[in-house]
């Protein structure tokens, strides 16, 4: 930070770090959890972090990249599968799951290959052509006995119990690093260039973006992070079939969590994560009615608040938790240096010693 | 006129040899050859659908020529894409603007700093703050750019084209539309950058203005140059009164 050149630019508030903290304290609950917490609630929280693991993943991919992808579930499914593969060739549990994830990982980028020629809407139907193709692959193969599914029958092996804390301590340290990642690489070099292909592809391109590397960093993560969550999501069930782990609903919940929380922020899929799961806690029973809701709730947020819960509150008060942006303060009216006869004149918003800060006057809010 | 076609490769910072543009059975670009020296600022001038915007895009790398080559500091960058050439230090404005529009107005020139010219850190940062300053935007640097008016998303155009530190910069209509106010600020900025030693080929509709900055001008017309020389000389020539005023039946 070089306040003697008139400006500073600001990534870290006091509000982040303060709750940089408090998210470490949190951390440090969580990673004692199943020593500390009921059997029901560590299920519920180990439910909850693979969400956030699905949420985080759309979001990067849609809400950063703008590869809207209606076929992540593929990546979920392959990623139960290849673990269901690995264990059943003598590789022992959790590493068979994160094997699995790995091997789904590498195998998005053949199909990125593909997929990243297409653009928008294109993309998005591929995307679900994918997932079906995977779908019915998958079943083709002996080992699956085609829809009726498989269980992973080593997990059996392990106590009930100590299955139980294995699943969320490793749901946990997937939904950390992955959070981890994703904020590094959106904070990096790499985030603010997939934003400016996500909003006009040709314009990146013109000002020195590589389009296609950039797009398929994002997508290897992500397809990476969903496989993840399926071998997950295996390990939580024992028991895998096709239809449900190669289902459309993986995605619907995807996007139903990242528009409410909030479509490119940071915060918003975590957000939108958190009240996905206490929507299915509280309503999940009630079956139809209950898929019913979340549609119509989608479609609410998508017409009404665009921007998602987060992105609504962070325009309206300017405020950031976990920035990934850049906030430039200028500190001096006598800036630039260099600026010759087309120096600006002075900004009445920036007065000399004052540090002008342009985020406390938001920009009108657009909800259309 | 001259003997365009005899333009020679190596004597040009920028060079389009003999480049054709078709597009189907629509031929855009029918063997126009250019050179832009070092320094040198060149305007572009000619009725619509001359092929100006075409030429410019063939130069920036948008579009890979049918036939023809583009040479920078002699090399050969035909096959180059734009955002290539964009790291070489050709850097382009677009005529309807195209910001980031998620993006603060900071965050769309750090993105042309960092991946275009290649810096980091400060000297990003910097880069960024004087190409705003030079365009006259740092009152609006955190804005989302999707919020700015029409004068501002030029004037982005150009502060994020500069962003990316080019050699060359190819300006395409960023003057239309302005009052003459906010005309005279665009021919001072574009001064500051020529006085930086930036070559410049600007295409624009408002000859007045062009003729300020400019020290050559070239005529286009149905995908051909017509005129190429000292300003005052194109603007007299009989083939660009005949090509503006349509006389065209007539050869």
């Amino acid at each position: 930070m070089s306040t003697n050149r008139g400006f500073v630019v600001e990534r870290w508030t006091r509000l982040s770090i303060a709750s940089s903290i408090a998210a470490v304290a949190l951390l440090v609950v969580l990673a004692l959890a199943p020593l500390l917490f009921a059997a029901n609630i560590v299920d519920s929280l180990t439910t909850l972090f693979i969400y956030l693991i699905l949420s985080v993943m759309w979001n990067a991919l849609a809400g950063y990249a703008g590869l809207v992808s209606v076929g992540q579930q593929a990546f979920f499914g392959l990623g139960a599968y290849f673990a269901i593969q690995f264990s059943y060739y003598g590789i022992s549990v959790y590493p068979a799951l994160l094997l699995g994830a790995v091997a789904a990982g590498l195998l998005s980028l053949p199909i990125s290959m593909l997929m990243l020629r297409l653009r928008s809407g294109e993309f998005a139907i591929g995307m679900w052509v994918v997932a079906e193709l995977a779908h019915l692959l998958v079943a083709l193969d002996p080992l699956i006995n085609g829809e009726t599914g498989v269980s992973m029958i080593a997990l059996n092996a392990i106590s009930p119990d100590d299955r139980r804390a294995y699943n969320y301590w490793m749901a946990l340290v997937a939904m950390v690093g992955l959070l981890a990642v994703v904020f590094a690489l959106l904070r990096g070099r790499l985030g603010a260039a997939v934003q400016a292909i996500r909003d006009d592809e040709d314009a990146a391109q013109s000002v020195g973006v590589r389009v296609l590397a950039g797009k398929r960093t994002i997508f290897l993560l992500a397809a990476f992070g969903c496989a993840l969550a399926g071998s997950l999501w295996l390990g939580t069930s024992i028991t895998f079939q096709p239809r449900t782990y190669f289902g459309i609903q993986w995605t619907a919940y995807m996007i139903f969590m990242v528009l409410v929380g909030g479509l490119g922020t940071f915060e918003g899929p975590i957000l939108g994560g958190v009240i996905f799961f206490l929507i299915e806690y509280l309503f999940g029973e009630t079956g139809v009615w209950y898929l019913v809701g979340l549609g119509a709730a989608a479609i609410v947020f998508a017409l009404f608040l665009p921007r998602g819960l987060w992105g609504t509150i962070e325009e309206r008060f300017g405020i950031r938790i976990l920035p990934v942006g850049y906030s430039l303060r200028m500190f001096r009216s006598d800036f630039p240096p260099g600026g010759g006869a087309a120096a600006p004149d002075p900004q009445p918003s920036i007065k000399p010693g004052v540090a002008a800060n342009e985020s406390k006057a938001p920009p009108p809010v657009e909800l259309g | 006129m001259q003997d365009t076609a005899a333009s020679s490769v190596d004597g040009g910072l920028l060079v389009g040899a003999d480049v054709h543009q078709r597009f189907g059975a629509l031929t855009v670009l029918d063997g126009v050859s250019f050179t832009l020296a070092a320094n040198e600022a060149v305007g572009i001038v000619g009725p619509n659908g001359a092929g100006k915007t075409t030429l410019l895009n063939v130069l920036a790398g948008a579009f890979r020529p049918s036939a023809g080559a583009v040479y920078f500091k002699g090399a050969d960058v035909t096959t180059f894409d734009a955002a290539q050439r964009c790291r070489l230090g050709i850097a382009r404005s677009h005529q309807i603007p195209r910001p980031f529009g998620g993006m603060t107005v900071f965050e769309n020139c750090l993105v042309a700093a960092t991946t275009g010219g290649g810096l980091s850190g400060e000297r990003a940062y910097q880069c960024c703050v004087d190409s705003l300053a030079l365009c006259q935007m740092l009152h609006v640097a955190n804005r989302r750019a999707e919020t700015l008016g029409l004068l501002d998303r030029k004037r982005l155009e150009l502060a994020r084209a500069l962003a990316t530190e080019p050699r060359v910069l190819l300006l395409d209509e960023i003057g239309g539309g302005l009052t003459d106010e906010e005309a005279n600020n665009l021919v001072e900025t574009v001064q500051v950058l020529r006085g930086r030693g930036l070559a410049i080929v600007w295409i624009e509709h408002i000859v007045h203005v062009l003729v300020r900055v400019v020290e050559r001008l070239v005529c286009m017309d149905a995908g051909r140059i017509i005129a190429d020389g000292k300003p005052e000389a194109v603007i007299a020539d009989a083939a660009v009164i005949d090509a503006y005023i349509g006389g065209r039946g007539t050869p």
